[in-house]
């Protein structure tokens, strides 16, 4: 940071950059305001910005259509819950890859990304019967594990490449001192470890949270998460811009608060290894 | 360092990943094979036959099936293109010192934090809706006739709103990677008279290629499956203009209900998919060695 | 130590919900104002079966479809009641999927229910599903624009008449469009429309030895009629427009007319909702000089899927749902203009009913003079007007309706549209095994 900035240039940058950000976000500003207008008003023209009739009946419309609270929790549980068995997964073998890395390490993990790319519309049927006769339609077990499978090969490929940055020395000199293997991994790795495991953590909240083909197509009511509830807004009877708006803000508030709070976290580990 | 303890650890640690996730292709992978010989109609059961080949030549024949194999391509590139080189200049332009870094930055992040189908539906509904929308409301404004985004330019308007989601990923990883670069080396070749453009050509542009080239493999393997935001804005229309492969299946399995037909669908955009990744680790995977 | 209270609290509900033998029936319905309606008056059916609980599962139309299709056909089992179509329920009745409704009750009398709603409900004169609202089609019109225009609309105007007007109206510095219609495509969106409109035409989806008929001159009249008054008369982006858009901008005073579901009369009077409210006549839909009239035909049932283990108390609800004290319930709450149409005749009969709605002859009208097993003026070996109720139809309806809609935005010629129409359904039929 040696370099001295001219002031100019500082807010030459800080208009170009603020105006970029606004115009990025403004969809979703612009849905938020809207959510607190009444029908006749979300689309009036020309469209008021502020001046207008704020109103919470949206919202109060909204809740007594549906269960949200109900599809909160079971967003909740089926992100959670599915990044966490991930993790639970996935730490070991990331460590292995990390630190016992073979030839055919970098084949395993490009398989396991392949895996991805199998489209979940062609094996709907398949995977619904199976569901149907293990009895794991509709429930949230169900849908943790087919999300916890469905982001593996992402948080085993977040994990390695983090875990490769931790130099090896350190792991050898817990070593010298007789550390079991299990020890290693509790008191040496893990709390280095700690800031990409966040971050992965995170990231695949966010990738659950949105994941919107198994969880609407393997749910009926009970286990159903926000991606149902929005699945009945997304084309009511006439007037709608604003009950759609409030929906969408419900839908999406909880997530993108945890995104903003943790920001940092979240960005301090989305190298994917890129970073040197 | 490997010792045969470890590396038996090793193989122990990895088998839980590597088992579940094999399951998990070969389970349904196989049902799905099975079923795209048959000719299975959930509408008609009891009436499942040997099918042979019938279900692929009936795919692949697909008069749309030429366009979807296109568009299904065209999103990616015009995706990656889009968010790879908005990326970049966003990156460079967030790595200037500048007043409230902090609120920028979390207004760029926050469309990668909204569900797509959430996205879909604003974008659609409040602003390219020719009658109501704000864009429609912007041209009346000046003095010109809305334009009706999705039914004139249905695979543009698509890529535009995935690209919106996407850019935000693109950008975190290559700023993050652009704050690891070394300030010393950057000043050095200030010194020694190098234009900022050459700076940017010769210092900045190699530091982020591994930063790239996990922007592209990551974001591919989401843009081959894009779904919801067709499924919610064009339907696949007009026509068959903006219909992608994952988009053709799902006509086949959820509008026909043809399971024979969406297996073979299924099993043809495996192996697309696979063709696709394996061009695409053979072009940028070097960059991916340790 | 929350999860501990968290697993007690959880262990104490399905403890005390043991001990009332509640039976919960979940329940599949479409996201339209009826059947929300529906949901905030349950309280009454609850007080009155204590022992019953009502699990809501309610989606857009589409996605509604394809669930409860994929459940009822691999026997899931998610679904005590479903929200069926008049299109799915004969096909479904005939694979025994659906339970016959022989226990509705004694004063549940089902002889009350709109013969030509019912009979495509029935097979082997037993009920499969009970209709909860039934509509056909009709011209919704602003009385306003047509005055100031100098028109009159018959009471059964043609085609024509109707073009004329439209190009009449339409004021497009004013953002008033002459004439809104269906592009949008789907099997239940545009080609609703597209099909029952065909139908006045002359035209017909397939003739008696199941070949399709789109390379015949009445489609080719039928669709550059519509292609050409719609760029004249409709609003932009008519392409992606289906009954909800439509219903927004008619709403909004931006349609001189309007030909859609009878339903949407009692949205587009509704002054809570309605910009327009006092403004609206009716008519019945459009001729073309060949007696048959382009109205349709359809209906939303509730069913009860074979597999459920709670037929009795599914049943149950069906009755109340559809029973003429669930009409009276809404009246008593919401007025009578706001009662589920076209399911019963002695809704029909009631005199505050006919004076809350305006619209309340020409539904009931529009729904006698529909004919699903003569939809066409010429004969079809398919059942239903504004659609084919043969189980292929959603996706070729749908894969046919993305080629006109495109001939709507422009995108290709009507003449391109119809030829890859009849390519795929050619296509489609032959694989299908239609076509020897």
């Amino acid at each position: 940071m040696a370099q001295t900035v001219s002031k100019e240039r500082k807010i030459i940058v800080t208009v170009i950059a603020w105006s970029i950000g606004i115009a990025l976000f403004f969809p979703i500003f612009w849905t938020i305001l809207t959510s607190f207008k009444t029908e006749a008003e979300a689309i009036a023209s020309p469209p008021s910005l502020f001046f207008f009739d704020w109103t919470t009946e949206n919202y109060a419309e909204v809740q007594s259509r549906s269960n949200y609270f109900g599809h909160f929790m079971n967003s909740v549980v089926i992100s959670l819950g599915s990044t966490l068995l991930g993790l639970l997964i996935a730490i070991p073998a990331a460590w292995a890859m990390a630190f016992s890395p073979t030839p055919r390490t970098k084949d395993v993990l490009m398989w396991m990304l392949s895996t991805k790319m199998l489209p979940p519309v062609g094996v709907l049927v398949p995977m619904y019967l199976i569901f149907r006769s293990v009895g794991l339609l509709d429930t949230r077990i169900g849908l943790v594990l087919v999300l916890t499978l469905i982001n593996l090969p992402i948080i085993v490929w977040m994990l390695y490449t983090y875990f490769k940055e931790i130099p090896g020395e350190i792991l050898e000199a817990s070593r010298m001192d007789g550390a079991s293997l299990m020890k290693e991994i509790i008191y040496v790795l893990t709390p280095m470890a700690v800031p990409g495991i966040a971050s992965t953590l995170l990231l695949n909240i966010i990738l659950a949270w949105n994941e919107a083909f198994w969880t609407l197509n393997l749910t009926a009511s009970k286990a159903a998460p926000l991606t149902a509830f929005i699945a009945s807004y997304s084309s009511p009877e006439g007037l709608f811009y604003a009950k759609l708006s409030a929906a969408s803000t419900m839908a999406i508030a909880p997530i993108l608060i945890l995104g903003w709070f943790s920001q940092k976290q979240l960005v301090r580990g989305l190298t994917f290894g890129a970073v040197k | 360092m490997a010792t045969l303890h470890t590396r038996a650890a090793a193989r122990l640690m990895m088998a839980p990943s590597v088992l579940l996730l094999l399951a998990w292709m070969i389970i349904p992978l196989s049902l799905t094979i099975y079923f795209s010989f048959l000719r299975y109609n959930l509408l008609m059961p009891g009436m499942e036959e040997w099918a042979g080949f019938t279900n692929y030549s009936f795919f692949l024949t697909d008069p749309a099936f030429f366009q979807a194999l296109f568009n299904t391509l065209a999103i990616v590139v015009g995706v990656l293109c889009i968010t790879v080189f908005g990326g970049i200049a966003l990156a460079l332009l967030l790595d200037q010192p500048m007043y409230g870094q902090g609120i920028v930055r979390i207004l760029v992040i926050a469309p990668f934090l909204i569900m797509p189908t959430v996205a879909a539906l604003v974008w659609k509904n409040m602003f390219m809706n020719p009658v109501n929308g704000l864009f429609a409301w912007v041209a009346k404004a000046v003095g010109l006739q809305p334009y009706d985004f999705l039914s004139n330019s249905p695979l543009l308007s698509i890529i535009v709103i995935v690209a919106w989601q996407w850019l935000p990923f693109a950008t975190l990883i290559l700023l993050t990677a652009l704050q690891s670069l070394d300030e010393d080396q950057k000043e050095a070749a200030q010194m020694d008279g190098a234009s900022a453009w050459s700076r940017f050509i010769y210092i900045t542009l190699p530091h982020l290629s591994r930063a790239i080239t996990v922007v592209i493999l990551i974001q591919t393997i989401f843009l081959l499956s894009v779904f919801a935001e067709i499924l919610v804005t064009t339907n696949g229309g007009p026509g068959t203009q903006s219909t992608n492969i994952t988009y053709l299946v799902y006509a086949q399995a959820l509008l026909q209900f043809d399971v024979g037909g969406a297996s073979a669908g299924g099993i043809v955009a495996v192996i697309l998919a696979n063709i696709v990744a394996f061009f695409l680790i053979r072009m940028i995977g070097k960059n991916l060695e340790a | 130590m929350t999860l501990k209270i968290f697993m007690l609290g959880t262990c104490a509900a399905a403890l005390l919900s043991g001990l009332a033998q509640a039976e919960t029936l979940t329940i599949a319905t479409v996201n339209n104002g009826d059947m929300i309606r529906m949901q905030k008056l349950t309280d009454d059916f609850t007080a009155k079966n204590p022992d019953i609980q009502l699990e809501w599962v309610t989606l857009e139309e589409n996605i509604l479809r394809q669930r409860v299709t994929t459940d009822i056909a691999t026997k899931g089992g998610q679904y005590d009641v479903m929200t069926v179509g008049s299109y799915e329920v004969p096909i479904w009745a005939k694979q025994g999927w659906l339970l016959p409704l022989d226990n509705l009750g004694a004063d549940y009398d089902a002889a009350d229910l709109v013969p030509a709603v019912s009979s495509g409900l029935s097979q082997d004169g037993k009920l499969y599903a009970a209709p909860f609202y039934a509509e056909s089609s009709m011209i919704m019109y602003r009385k306003d624009l047509f005055e100031k225009a100098g028109l009159t609309m018959p009471e059964a105007p043609n085609w024509d008449f109707i073009a004329d007007a439209a190009r009449k109206i339409t004021d497009k510095s004013n953002e008033v469009y002459g004439i809104c219609l269906r592009g949008k495509a789907g099997w239940g969106e545009n080609m609703a429309f597209l099909t029952a409109t065909a139908n006045a035409f002359g035209a017909r989806w397939f003739d008696e030895k199941w070949q399709p008929q789109f390379d015949q001159p009445e489609w080719k009249n039928a669709l550059s009629f519509y292609v050409n008054l719609m760029k004249d008369a409709g609003p932009p982006g008519a392409s992606s427009n289906g009954f909800n858009e439509n219903l927004a901008l008619f709403q909004t005073g931006k349609c001189g007319m309007w030909i859609d579901a009878t339903v949407a009369a009692s949205f587009v009077t509704n002054p809570k909702e309605s910009t327009v409210p006092d403004k609206v006549g009716f008519a019945l839909a459009p001729d073309a000089g060949l007696g048959k009239r382009g109205n349709w035909l359809w209906s939303w049932n509730l069913a009860i899927p074979a597999g459920t283990k709670k037929a009795e108390a599914a049943e149950k609800f069906v009755s109340w749902a559809t029973s003429k004290a669930y009409l009276e319930l809404v009246a008593s709450k919401e007025g009578w203009a706001n009662v589920p149409p076209g399911t019963r005749t002695s809704l029909y009969n009631n005199a505050e009913y006919q004076k809350a709605a305006p619209f309340a002859k020409m539904t009931l009208d529009s729904i006698n003079a529909a004919d699903p097993k003569n939809p066409s003026t010429k004969p079809v070996p398919y059942v239903g007007v504004q659609f084919v109720a043969i189980p292929e139809f959603q996706g070729l309806g749908t894969a046919v309706g993305q080629q006109f809609s495109a001939a709507l935005a422009g995108q290709t010629t009507v003449d391109q549209a119809l030829a890859s129409a009849q390519q795929l359904s050619v296509r489609e039929m032959t694989k299908a095994g239609y076509i020897k």
